[in-house]
């Protein structure tokens, strides 16, 4: 699967016959009750929370939702979250923290919708804030990239203790089309991009932002979503025994410490 | 669209444009239950036999508060907290006693609320049940006192808590001293979320004034029946300041789910497994045997 180009992982995770948020929690989780809301302002269809039971343990789970035709992808923006989503997350995550319950993030977006009334309500705000609190949040995080991990809009459920990526899955700073048209003035050159940026997961557990790769049948996750969903199931299994182990200090400690230690400098 | 806009404020006016005929029935009153969400009229042993829910959209109407004890706690389990507290004047409001004692009398409760510790599926909770047949479950002192001392209960026993609203809002015949019960109950749910406990409020038809602005907004996670009223104005204040008629859905459950305020909603016929299954997620002893 190394062969595999950026640009190639690309097409498979953009294909509408990819798993998304709701196929994942419903084979890897049980009774899933979803929860609505930022007490705020509305309720963002673009991230799904809620409280499940994994192998019986109460934890929460959000997720961005990419839909899987035009008439779902209105409903939840193309996955593209408003400040609202952010903040039902972060609302969520803080339950989760009052009842000790670990929080699971699914994350698939190309990033957090950029639009005139997002600006309004404050999305840098809304981001910003589940940075900060994820940051000190009591209680276990767990974060896999299943898809596209978009930039902020992806960081914004991406603090966490431990980082895993689906095997095809991508994690970059801006989106390939984006990024090319920035750097080079020409959104045609998406695919330079892609191939330039070291998006992949390979190159991620590299750099050590990712902490593990899921692996993933041949041709993407579609092929197989019931292989997939157990391979999620056998990496939450160790994750959260893993890190629920921890005392609250030293969980806190070596988040601080996964994100402290990144960056690199001559001095 | 727009039809469907308006159809609610005709609804609570009481005429319906679009039918005059629905108007004229011409079936005894007593027999027939006229939904206030959809505007239909139902029979009222249909509308009975579903649970007091219209048939034609779904809204759920009214329990009394040992209807809804039925339907919601195991046969036998309630123990009820407080039944002694009873209504005095604080502000000697004209006849204010009187209206009290024949509410007494006409629905044989003592206050509009009721209060005490059960168990749904075996999980145990303390629990509270307003009843809007009683002064349309204005919160008085003796609402404000019976919540507060339930949270405190809860407290000390450790017990999440449920509770099913319904209100007017304040109790105006008690002046100033209904008002402070709004900061009261809201203290006693701090206290009971800082202990760690689980609080899960249901918002039941209708859930308006200073309930919605006080415990009823203050679940851990807020449930809702479907098209129930929930608000904190009501309709005709708002229509009258800003002299437009409101939306369809507006100050519904489903519209405060939409603007970010109700977790779920759930159909009554669900609502016993719900509040089982959001107890056990908040149980301290549901925690397998592999995480350790
Ligand atoms: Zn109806």
């Amino acid at each position: 699967m190394d062969k595999l180009t950026a640009w190639e992982r690309l097409s498979i995770i953009r294909n509408p016959k990819r798993p998304n948020a709701y196929d994942y929690i419903s084979s890897v989780f049980e009774h899933y009750y979803e929860m609505c809301g930022d007490r705020l302002y509305g309720d963002d269809r673009a991230i799904t929370g809620g409280i499940a039971t994994f192998q019986k343990l109460p934890v929460t789970v959000l997720a961005t939702v990419k839909g899987k035709n035009l008439e779902q992808n209105k409903e939840v923006n193309f996955s593209m979250a408003h400040p609202e989503g952010y903040r039902k997350a972060l609302r969520l995550a803080k339950q989760a923290e009052k009842f000790g319950r670990p929080v699971i993030c699914l994350i698939d977006t190309p990033g957090a919708y950029c639009g005139v009334q997002a600006e309004q309500r404050g999305q840098g705000e809304a981001i910003a804030k589940n940075l900060k609190e994820f940051m000190r949040l009591q209680t276990p995080i767990i974060s896999i990239i299943t898809g596209e991990g978009g930039s902020g809009g992806a960081l914004g459920l991406g603090v966490c203790d431990e980082l895993a990526m689906l095997e095809n899955a991508v994690y970059s700073v801006i989106s390939p089309r984006g990024a090319a048209n920035i750097l080079w003035r020409d959104p045609q050159k998406e695919k330079d991009a892609a191939n330039t940026m070291k998006i992949t997961s390979n190159d991620l557990l590299k750099l050590k932002i990712a902490d593990k790769i899921i692996p993933e049948p041949a041709g993407g996750a579609h092929n197989d979503v019931k292989m997939v969903c157990e391979n999620i199931v056998e990496y939450l299994f160790e994750a959260l025994k893993k890190n629920c182990k921890k005392s609250l200090e030293n969980l806190l400690k070596s988040r601080y410490n996964k994100f402290r230690k990144v960056g690199m400098f001559n001095e | 669209m727009m039809k469907d806009l308006f159809k609610v404020v005709r609804s609570r006016i009481g005429i319906d444009i679009q039918n005059p005929r629905k108007n004229k029935l011409n079936v005894p009153p007593g027999l027939l239950f006229k939904c206030p969400r959809c505007q239909s009229a139902i029979f009222k042993e249909e509308f009975e036999l579903a649970g007091r829910i219209c048939t034609k959209c779904g809204y759920h109407s009214r329990l009394t508060a040992l209807q809804r004890l039925e339907i919601t706690a195991d046969k036998g389990s309630f123990i009820e907290y407080d039944q002694g507290l009873s209504s005095v004047n604080p502000i000697n409001f004209p006849g204010y006693e009187e209206k009290v004692n024949s509410l007494i009398q006409k629905t044989g409760l003592k206050e509009a609320i009721i209060t005490g510790e059960c168990k749904i599926r075996g999980e145990r909770c303390v629990i509270g049940i307003m009843d809007s047949h009683f002064m349309m479950a204005s919160m008085g002192s003796v609402v404000g006192e019976k919540i507060a001392r339930a949270f405190e209960r809860a407290i000390d026993k450790k017990l999440p808590v449920v509770l099913f609203t319904a209100s007017g809002g304040a109790r105006m015949q008690e002046g100033i001293v209904s008002l402070m019960q709004m900061a009261k109950t809201s203290g006693a749910v701090a206290l009971h979320s800082e202990a760690g406990l689980f609080y899960c409020t249901v918002l039941t038809d209708p859930t308006t004034g200073g309930v919605t602005a006080s415990f009823a907004s203050l679940g851990d996670i807020i449930l809702a029946e479907p098209k129930v009223l929930v608000g904190f104005a009501g309709r005709r204040v708002i229509e009258g300041t800003i002299r437009q008629r409101l939306p369809d859905e507006f100050q519904s459950s489903e519209f405060l789910q939409a603007h970010g305020f109700v977790d779920m909603i759930v159909e009554r016929k669900r609502m016993r497994h719900v509040l089982y299954r959001l107890l056990r997620f908040h149980k301290k002893e549901a925690v397998p045997d592999w995480i350790n």
